[in-house]
């Protein structure tokens, strides 16, 4: 049986993640078992919150070798937010050593006059590469970002989309089955949901 | 570059919509669900919920309400109104709301920033404020000050500290309503909502006082806000969500034209 896992690290609210599987057809399980996440055939990794927390829960829960373990396996993965920040090595928010899936470093979003953090709010990404992931979406979307940090991949070809704020961040990072988008799909209206369809379609590679 | 939101404001009581549109045949216009629906479908690019339904027995009302919007609409929405604990915002998280709105509960008990943002997140919590002018006093030195009951009550604390010490307890946003120019429809509080925006790193929201496009462009220009509450302006049908979009657009504010 396929199972499509939304990892449960006690880093904010799953609801609206399942909720807009639902309107997919899909019905996620929220999980929290390590043994279960070996099962999943796809697995959605999302969380707000601070680093230092999310690190230790993942830690203490045996959650994070299960990550590894299916990343390594070649299993599609969708981070989102927090989850597209502690699979780098590591983040400047609490100095947390991370699951380092990629390599890079999780930094501050530079304050500058009048721009507010976290920035909040709709933005628009501009994708460097082609992906099925991001397939048939408009290039002038915008999806729903709230965050004051952002991952930043040692190597330029993880980064697969930016975003302008007072200065261009990596807003889409990844690599062969990992993909991680620093927006939240689940709230960025049709083209969010249309992002989440083409992730569940998606077989893990990035053959176009 | 970062769009500025423009969020329709429904005021829910005992499960329906106080103010409707009167001009589609096909919306139940008493119906939040059907609102939300519409809105989001126009464009808005979040929502509020108010809900004024006068007692908290009444509570599993709203919060059915929120499940069945948060099943249909996929952009964020905040509800607030009578939320006094934690519990309280839990429930309203949990049915599958953003954010959380506190005003009066948290001016009377400032800890619920705090405790909201430690067990949520300050993403969060948003603060909403009800405010009007004053004059400047040693307790009010910014000239305005906060009340709570809708502005019937006055309660001698200065604003522009509140917006700062709410900042430093944690909250995630504040939602800033002028008593003055709420329901006028004759445009922001620019000079509040300038002086607020400048003073804190968190986004603000402008409510109080929209009639026209040209209100959104003053409060998002001059007033400094990220983004503008409106309520009668689309409710009844004057303004749609795209046309109001249109005009800041012509006028250089970034805002969401594709949806």
């Amino acid at each position: 049986m396929s199972i499509v896992a939304i990892i449960d690290y006690e880093a904010g609210n799953l609801t609206s993640v399942v909720r807009s599987l639902k309107a997919l057809g899909v019905e996620g399980r929220v999980i929290k078992e390590p043994a279960l996440v070996k099962q999943a055939s796809r697995i959605i990794f999302p969380g707000v919150g601070a680093a230092g927390r999310a690190m230790a829960n993942l830690e203490r829960w045996s959650l994070a070798e299960g990550l590894r373990e299916a990343y390594e396996k070649g299993i599609p993965i969708l981070g989102i937010c927090l989850g597209a920040q502690i699979i780098l090595d590591f983040s400047e928010e609490n100095d947390t050593r991370c699951l380092g899936l990629l390599s890079g470093r999780t930094q501050a979003l530079r304050k500058a006059a009048g721009l507010k953090i976290p920035h909040m709010g709709w933005n628009k990404v501009k994708f460097l590469q082609a992906h099925p992931v991001w397939q048939g979406l408009p290039a002038d979307a915008e999806y729903y970002f709230v965050h004051s940090y952002y991952p930043q991949p040692a190597a330029s070809e993880m980064v697969l989309g930016v975003t302008d704020y007072g200065q261009e961040f990596p807003s889409v990072v990844g690599r062969s089955n990992l993909i991680a988008t620093q927006f939240h799909p689940e709230k960025s209206g049709r083209y969010g949901l249309q992002m989440l369809a083409n992730f569940l379609a998606w077989d893990g590679t990035c053959a176009e | 570059m970062l769009s500025k939101r423009i969020i329709p404001c429904l005021d829910v009581r005992d499960g329906r919509t106080t103010k409707g549109i009167k001009f589609i045949n096909n919306v139940d216009v008493g119906d939040p669900v059907e609102m939300a629906r519409f809105y989001y479908e126009e464009g808005a690019d979040e929502l509020v919920f108010y809900d004024i339904t006068a007692s908290s027995d009444r509570r599993e009302i709203m919060i059915e309400v929120v499940r069945r919007v948060a099943a249909e609409i996929f952009i964020p929405f905040s509800v607030g109104g009578g939320l006094r604990t934690l519990e309280d915002m839990r429930e309203v998280l949990l049915a599958g709301a953003e954010k959380v709105s506190v005003n009066t509960a948290a001016l009377l008990n400032p800890g619920l920033i705090a405790d909201g943002a430690e067990a949520f997140g300050s993403q969060c919590i948003v603060l909403g404020m009800d405010v009007r002018r004053v004059a400047v006093s040693a307790a009010t030195p910014s000239g305005y000050e906060m009340v709570i009951h809708g502005g019937r009550t006055p309660m001698g604390i200065d604003a522009l500290w509140w917006a700062k010490e709410a900042e430093r307890l944690g909250a995630g946003e504040i939602c800033l309503n002028s008593i003055d120019a709420d329901g006028t429809q004759e445009g922001y509080e620019l000079t509040l909502t300038r002086m607020i925006s400048e003073a804190v790193s968190i986004p603000v929201i402008a409510s109080g006082g929209a009639g026209t496009p040209e209100h959104l462009y003053q409060v998002l220009s001059a007033g400094r806000a990220d983004a503008a509450l409106i309520a009668s302006m689309v409710h009844y049908g004057t303004y749609t969500i795209s046309e109001i979009k249109q005009y800041l657009h012509s006028k250089g504010i970034p805002v969401r034209l594709t949806w």
